[in-house]
C-alpha cells in the first residue's frame, strides 16, 4: 500500500481540477437522442485517478450506498490492470455502467472525497464508468457463483434493486428467479431515464450481465396479478424480495388537467424511452410534442422530461417549479446541462388550470406566482401563492412531473404485507424485512422516489439478510 | 413466446384468436384484459379477455383490424407465436346473483359480452342479451347469445337487421324491471344506453378501454373521470359505474393520437405489410 504513495510523493503538484468529461455540444446533442457525456478515453482516466491520494483511511467508501472499495478500483486502473479496477467493482456491485453514469457521486463518494476539500474531488463516477465500458466492449467475464444452496428465491422487479439483489443472491448459490412486468428489464432504467443519459443497449448488455450469472429473468409476469406472493411462497420459494418501484404518476387535481397534450411525466418518458416514441413511426408508440412544452416540477425526472422534449422538436421548452433555483432537487449537473441545452426555467409558479382548444388539446396553462414562506416539514421553505399575480402562458404539451406514488397491486393482493398510509411497505429495519416472514422489501417501494443507487444499496441490505435468513433456516 | 392455437374471423375486419399462455389462463377471471407487444418495435396494446380455458392453458380475444399492431396481428396464423402476453390486468368482474340482468355487446365488445353472459347464468342470473353493430355484417355470436339468454334483441345503426339504433331499449325497460345494466362497446354507444338507464335508476356498468400504455398504473394515460375523481382504467377500472363516468371527456382522450395511428397505420399498408 506505501509504494504507490511513495511514487507520486516526487510529483507534489496534484492537479485541483479534474479531468472534464467530454460531451457532445449543447447545439449538436439537443438535436440527438445519443449519450451527452462521452465518457474518458484511456488518456484522461488515467490522468484523472493519479489524482486519488489512496488516503490511508479513505472517506469515499463510507460515502458509497454499495461499499466499493474505491481506492483499490483507482489503484488497479492507475497502474492499468483495467480487469482488476472493474473485478474489484463488481464484488460490490453488478451494474456499474449504470451507476457509472446516474449515480449522484457529487452527494456521496465525491462528497467526502478529501481532494474536494481543496479544489475537484475525484471524479470517481467517471472512473467507474471508464473501466465498465472497457469490459463490456470485451465482454464482461462471468464469476463463478458458490455451490447451490437448494434455495429458491423471487425477486419482484428488474429495475436496480430487483437486479441487484438477484445478482448477490445467485452469486452465494440460491436459485433466482426475477419477475419483471414489463417487457423488458431494467426498470427505470428502462422507462425512466432517457436513452442520452442512460444508452437502452447498457441497460439491456447489464441485465444480461445477471442473467448470465444465472438468474431466470421472467418478463411479461406482473406479481401481484400473474402470480401473488402467498402463491410463490406456497409453490417452492424459500423467500421473496419486493423491488417494484415507484409507480402510479401523481397529478395536480387542476380543471383541465385530462386534456390532450397533457402527460404525465411517467407516460411521457415511457413512450420515449421504453418504447422509442422518438423514432416513430419507425417504432410504433407514437408521442405529439407541441410548440410550447411546459413541463411541472423540478426534479431529475422533470430535467429528463425537458430535454427529452426538446430533442423531440420542441421550439420552446420551459420548466415550471414552485419554488426557486435553490430549492431544484436536480443534480446540478442536470440542471446545467438543461440550461446548456437551451431550456428555460420559470421560478415560483405553479399552474392553476389548463385552457384547451375545441378539439380537446390543451393550448395555453394559467398560473399563479408564489414566494417563499418558512420552512415545510421536508426542511424546504414552503412555496405559498401570491394572490391576484395570475398570468397565462402558451403551451401545447404539458408534462407533469411532480412525483410518483407506490403501485398498489402487490399490497392488495398480499394478505399480512404491512403499509403505510402512503401505500409504501413497511420495512422493520435496514435488511427489508417487512411484516411477512421470508418477503423482504427496498427501493422506492419502501422509501418512496429515491435515487437508483439508493435503491442498489437497498437491494444489496435485503440479499445479506435473505442470504442469513436462509442460512439460518437450514433445511 | 406464446402459440396461437385458434384464429377466426368472427366478421369483415373483426377477428378472433386464441392463444397459449397457460400462467394467464390460470388465473383470469372476466372483465379483465391483457396488454400485447408484437416484433421489436411494437406498441402495447390492451386486448379484453373473452374467453379462457383453465384446462388447456389458453385465453381467447377478440379484436378490429383497424390500426398498424391490429392488422398485423389480424395476419398471424395458427401455429405462429406472440412475443410478449402481459396479464390478467385490471379488476374482476364483480359477478354475483343480481337477478334480471340486461347484457349489452357491441361492435367487436360482443365477445368477451358472451363470457359475462355465460359466467351470469352460472351463478343465476337471468339475462336479456342485445348485441349491436354499425351493419348487420357485422354482427356475430348471435346463436350462441340467443342459447344462454332467455330474450335476444338484435340493433344496428343504420337498421339493416333487427332494431335501428338503441331507441328500442327504453321500451324494454319499461316492460321489464332489471336489476343491472352491463354494457361492454364502443364508448358512443356505452354513453346512449347510460342516458337511457338513468332516469330508471338501473346500475350500469360500463367496461373502458381508453388509450394506455403500460396497463398496469404507471402511465396515467388511460385517467378517467368518475364521478368528478380521476381514477385509472387499469388499475381502478376497467368496470365502472356508467352513470357516473365523463364521456366527453373519455372520446377526446380516446381520440388524442388518431392522426398518428393512421399514418402508421398508412406507411404500413403501403410498405406492403
Amino acid at each position: 500500500m506505501a509504494e504507490p504513495l511513495a511514487e507520486t510523493k516526487p510529483k507534489a503538484k496534484i492537479q485541483k481540477e479534474s479531468v472534464p468529461m467530454p460531451k457532445q455540444k449543447p447545439e449538436v446533442r439537443r438535436q440527438n437522442f445519443d449519450e451527452v457525456a462521452l465518457g474518458y478515453n484511456e488518456e484522461q482516466a488515467l490522468t484523472e485517478a493519479n489524482r486519488c491520494l489512496q488516503c490511508p483511511q479513505p472517506k469515499c467508501i463510507q460515502g458509497c450506498p454499495v461499499e466499493i472499495d474505491i481506492p483499490a478500483f483507482i489503484k488497479a486502473l492507475k497502474e492499468k490492470r483495467f480487469d482488476e479496477g472493474i473485478k474489484k467493482i463488481k464484488e460490490k456491485n453488478s451494474l456499474p455502467a449504470i451507476c457509472g453514469r446516474v449515480c449522484p457521486q457529487e452527494d456521496q463518494c465525491q462528497k467526502a472525497c478529501v481532494m474536494g476539500k481543496a479544489g475537484d474531488p475525484v471524479s470517481i463516477g467517471r472512473l467507474e464508468r471508464f473501466l465498465a465500458d472497457w469490459e463490456r466492449q470485451g465482454g464482461a467475464q462471468i464469476p463463478e457463483n458458490a455451490p447451490s444452496t437448494g434455495k429458491k428465491i423471487g425477486i419482484i422487479g428488474a429495475g436496480p434493486a430487483g437486479l441487484t439483489a438477484a445478482a448477490d443472491l445467485v452469486k452465494l448459490g440460491h436459485n433466482v428467479v426475477l419477475y419483471e412486468a414489463l417487457h423488458l428489464p431494467g426498470g427505470v432504467l428502462a422507462y425512466g431515464i432517457p436513452e442520452f443519459r442512460m444508452p437502452k443497449s447498457i441497460v439491456q448488455a447489464e441485465a444480461d450481465y445477471v442473467s448470465k450469472l444465472g438468474v431466470d429473468i421472467c418478463l411479461n409476469c406482473l406479481v401481484g396479478r400473474t402470480y401473488t406472493i402467498p402463491e410463490l411462497l406456497k409453490n417452492g420459494f424459500d423467500a421473496v424480495f419486493i423491488g417494484s418501484g415507484a409507480g402510479l404518476p401523481e397529478f395536480m387535481g387542476l380543471p383541465g388537467e385530462n386534456l390532450g397534450g397533457i402527460y404525465s411525466a411517467n407516460e411521457f418518458l415511457i413512450r420515449v424511452n421504453l418504447m422509442k416514441a422518438y423514432a416513430f413511426p419507425e417504432y410504433d408508440t407514437p408521442i405529439r410534442i407541441g410548440k410550447h412544452v411546459a413541463v411541472i416540477g423540478g426534479g431529475n425526472v422533470a430535467m429528463d422530461s425537458a430535454r427529452s422534449a426538446l430533442r423531440l422538436g420542441a421550439e420552446e421548452v420551459c420548466i415550471v417549479y414552485r419554488r426557486s433555483r435553490d430549492e431544484l432537487p436536480a443534480r446540478a449537473e442536470e440542471i446545467a446541462n438543461a440550461e446548456e441545452e437551451g431550456i428555460v426555467c420559470k421560478f415560483l409558479a405553479a399552474p392553476v388550470r389548463f385552457i384547451g382548444d375545441e378539439k380537446g388539446w390543451v393550448k395555453a396553462m394559467e398560473c399563479i406566482c408564489m414566494e417563499l414562506g418558512p420552512p415545510d416539514e421536508s426542511g424546504r421553505r414552503r412555496p405559498c401563492r401570491v394572490e391576484g399575480s395570475e398570468f397565462t402562458m402558451d403551451a401545447d404539451c404539458v408534462i407533469v412531473a411532480i412525483g410518483r406514488t407506490p403501485n398498489p397491486i402487490i399490497q392488495r393482493t398480499t394478505e399480512g404485507l404491512e403499509t403505510t398510509k402512503d401505500g409504501t411497505i413497511v420495512a422493520k429495519d435496514e435488511s427489508g424485512k417487512t411484516s411477512i416472514e421470508g418477503v423482504y422489501a427496498g427501493g422506492d417501494i419502501v422509501t418512496g422516489e429515491a435515487t437508483v443507487i439508493s435503491a442498489m444499496g437497498a437491494g444489496k441490505k435485503a440479499a445479506r439478510a435473505i442470504h442469513e435468513y436462509l442460512t439460518k433456516k437450514g433445511n | 413466446m406464446h402459440e396461437i392455437v385458434d384464429v377466426e374471423e368472427l366478421a369483415p375486419k373483426i377477428k378472433w384468436l386464441e392463444v397459449r399462455v397457460p400462467d394467464i389462463a390460470r388465473k383470469c377471471c372476466p372483465g379483465q384484459f391483457i396488454m400485447i407487444v408484437i416484433g421489436d418495435k411494437g406498441e402495447r396494446i390492451p386486448l379484453t379477455i373473452a374467453s379462457f380455458n383453465r384446462k388447456k392453458g389458453t385465453v381467447g380475444f377478440a379484436f378490429n383490424e383497424v390500426g398498424k399492431t391490429t392488422k398485423q396481428l389480424g395476419l398471424l396464423k395458427k401455429g405462429s407465436n406472440i412475443e410478449n402476453v402481459l396479464g390478467p390486468l385490471g379488476n374482476p368482474s364483480e359477478i354475483g346473483k343480481f337477478g334480471n340482468v340486461l347484457c349489452i355487446g357491441g361492435g367487436v365488445m360482443i365477445a368477451p359480452m358472451y363470457l359475462q353472459v355465460q359466467v351470469l347464468r352460472e351463478v343465476g342470473n337471468k339475462v336479456t342479451a342485445v348485441i349491436g353493430a354499425r351493419i348487420k355484417e357485422l354482427l356475430f355470436f348471435e346463436d350462441k347469445m340467443r342459447a344462454l339468454s332467455s330474450r335476444l334483441h338484435v340493433a344496428t345503426d343504420d337498421g339493416s337487421r333487427g332494431h335501428q339504433g338503441l331507441g328500442f331499449l327504453k321500451d324494454i325497460l319499461e316492460a321489464e324491471r332489471f336489476d343491472r345494466c352491463i354494457v361492454m362497446g364502443p364508448v358512443v354507444m356505452m354513453r346512449q344506453v347510460c342516458e337511457i338507464t338513468k332516469p330508471f335508476g338501473i346500475p350500469t356498468i360500463v367496461t373502458l378501454t381508453p388509450v394506455m400504455v403500460d396497463g398496469m398504473g404507471m402511465c396515467g394515460c388511460c385517467r378517467v373521470s368518475v364521478g368528478g375523481q380521476m381514477k385509472f382504467a387499469c388499475v381502478d377500472g376497467p368496470e365502472f359505474n356508467g352513470h357516473l363516468v365523463d364521456f366527453e371527456e373519455l372520446v377526446s382522450r380516446q381520440r388524442v393520437f388518431l392522426p398518428e395511428e393512421r399514418l402508421s397505420s398508412l406507411l404500413w399498408e403501403k410498405s406492403g405489410g
